[in-house]
């Protein structure tokens, strides 16, 4: 059975056309990643699915239960952990997650020991009893998760789990998910704007772009689905002759999406390793010196390229 | 069952975070000292005030009891914008949390803190000669004015809360609504001082229902009808300012 099911959900706020048509699914267990830029409609999605939103159309399941008609047994079937902290911050790590717990209905010797092993979970064993206004980013976030995780729930959303904290923390916190991955048998729903940390903790992505999917599968999939590798040819001198050495290379077999910038030449050819002989004697040939040559597997990068036509850098950038 | 459970345990959270803060503590001890010793001086000499009442101090004390009660449930919706810029408000609205417990633990809340304020304003005006003739039910009836009080006006506070969610809104909406409530009510002068038509207008003011019955419990004691009249009023704007705050929390899941 599918963990989250989302149906050509939409929202609309004013101007703002949040969700446009989201579909995709999330099997029990997996970790799914929804990776795009900020303003694409990640959030939106993952709140509709956590009963926050209401969409203004379609259909969505969590945990097999329809987040517009039956909210509440959503809620006791998920964590959310939003993209703001929503730690208290006048109350200690402790007192936070006991609360949530007693929300949840739970109490007693049983709550007390989960707290117990959530704060160990995450690494806030010592710092358990300090008021959380002193922690730092990568606390909180630490914090916000074992909140998420007192009722033990089956799934377990995550929205940009690390925007926000420093590298160290981030590196962090990508091996606490891939410990609750391991250890919990938990699905995970995680939303990022990072194409590495995608490209790392999720099984499967879907990539969101203006409020709709526009692929889904493995990143393994999704890149080889773009055939090839990037060919990136460093020439030595080339006295304005750039454009004339990429005209050369498109004349090579298999070739394509050649394109010049400065002393560079970059082409997709199906196979890196075959092509380069013939790259480097045709070039050698019209009298180029090449001063190195490098071969890339697409990156996820490269896929929201291929599928949205759009620069993920800038795109993120711009919003 | 569940609801009572959710509401008790937010109220400790509350209150747990506010004794944490010695600043608060102190304000909120020292405040209503200040509005009885300045008001009491600033109108001591005016015999008329008086209404009844052997001295202005006693005549003030159940006023400024009231006053210091729906001020502090006017302005407790702050403490909802604060939960909703810290998003504690979302992870409780994605857990199963009632709506209506996170009201009532607000509202209960700032009921609490008038009957602490309250408390300490009878002993200090105890000392300063007033005595509650009223008697012990004469206590239980002014701690429960300036407890219904503070909580209708929370309920009031907490929905506005949620439809402004900015703190300025906020601040513009507890003034515009609590200033003009205060002087068209009994809390500094009686009712036969007043130009007419604010007396006739009076009488549909929640805090003037408080500050009867207040001043009933301590200046004149006996005759309670009326008191428990008022208080009745008073549980009832109660329910409809909670229910209407729990309500508010449509628009602001419209927001999100």
């Amino acid at each position: 059975m599918d963990a989250i099911v989302a149906e050509e959900l939409r929202k609309r706020y004013k101007d703002v056309q949040a969700m446009d048509g989201v579909s995709f699914a999330v099997r029990e267990g997996e970790v799914f990643g929804l990776l795009g830029p900020n303003g694409a409609g990640k959030s939106t999605t993952v709140r509709t699915l956590a009963t926050l939103t209401q969409p203004d159309s379609g259909r969505a399941l969590v945990a097999g239960e329809d987040v517009v008609r039956h909210p509440n047994r959503v809620r006791r079937a998920i964590g959310y952990v939003a993209q703001d902290s929503g730690v208290d911050w006048e109350a200690t790590g402790r007192e936070n997650l006991m609360l949530q717990g007693r929300i949840h209905g739970l109490g007693g010797a049983p709550l007390r020991l989960r707290v117990e092993e959530l704060l160990e979970l995450v690494g806030l064993r010592d710092a358990a009893d300090r008021i959380a206004r002193g922690y730092s980013g990568g606390m909180k976030r630490r914090l916000d998760i074992a909140i998420g995780l007192v009722h033990r729930p089956r799934v377990l959303f995550l929205d940009e789990p690390t925007t926000g904290l420093d590298p160290e923390a981030r590196a962090a916190m990508w091996v606490e998910v891939e410990r609750l991955a391991a250890q919990e048998s938990l699905t995970i729903l995680l939303t990022t704007h990072y194409l590495e940390e995608a490209d790392r903790l999720a099984e499967r992505v879907a990539i969101v772009s203006r409020g709709k999917v526009v692929v889904e599968g493995t990143p393994t999939e999704l890149k080889a689905n773009l055939r090839g590798e990037l060919v990136t040819v460093e020439l030595g001198d080339v006295n304005g002759r750039v454009d004339e050495a990429a005209d050369v290379v498109r004349t090579i077999d298999g070739a394509t999406e050649v394109a010049a910038d400065g002393r560079l030449v970059r082409a997709r050819v199906p196979n890196g390793a075959q092509a380069i002989p013939g790259i480097l004697s045709t070039l050698d040939g019209r009298g180029f010196q090449v001063a190195s040559v490098t071969t890339a597997r697409p990156s996820l990068d490269d896929v929201y390229l291929h599928y949205t036509g759009r620069d993920f850098a800038t795109e993120d950038a711009a919003s | 069952m569940q609801l009572l459970r959710q509401t008790g345990w937010m109220i400790v959270r509350q209150m747990r975070n506010l004794m944490r803060e010695p600043i608060w503590i102190a304000l909120m001890v020292i405040q209503p000292l200040i509005w009885l010793l300045l008001y009491g001086q600033l109108f001591s000499r005016v015999g008329a005030l008086r209404g009844g009442a052997s001295t202005y101090i006693e005549f003030l004390t159940p006023g400024i009891v009231c006053m210091n009660a729906f001020f502090g449930g006017s302005w407790s919706g702050m403490a909802m914008i604060s939960d909703l810029d810290r998003h504690v408000i979302d992870r409780f609205l994605a857990a199963p949390a009632s709506r209506f417990a996170i009201i009532l633990s607000q509202v209960v809340r700032a009921g609490i803190i008038a009957v602490i304020q309250a408390l300490i304003l009878l002993l200090l005006g105890l000392a300063l000669g007033v005595r509650v003739h009223g008697g012990a039910a004469g206590w239980f009836v002014v701690f429960g004015a300036a407890a219904l009080l503070a909580m209708a006006f929370a309920g009031f506070s907490h929905g506005i809360a949620l439809l402004v969610r900015k703190e300025a809104s906020m601040i513009a909406a507890a003034n515009f609504v609590g200033l003009p409530l205060m002087f068209i009510s009994a809390i500094l002068i009686p009712p036969r001082q007043m130009p007419h038509w604010i007396a006739e207008l009076s009488r549909f003011n929640p805090v003037n229902w408080g500050v009867h019955a207040a001043r009933n419990a301590i200046v004149a004691g006996g005759d309670w009808g009326p008191s428990l009249g008022y208080l009745g009023l008073l549980v009832a704007a109660t329910a409809a300012t909670s229910l209407f705050a729990t309500w508010c929390f449509r628009s602001y899941q419209r927001s999100i």
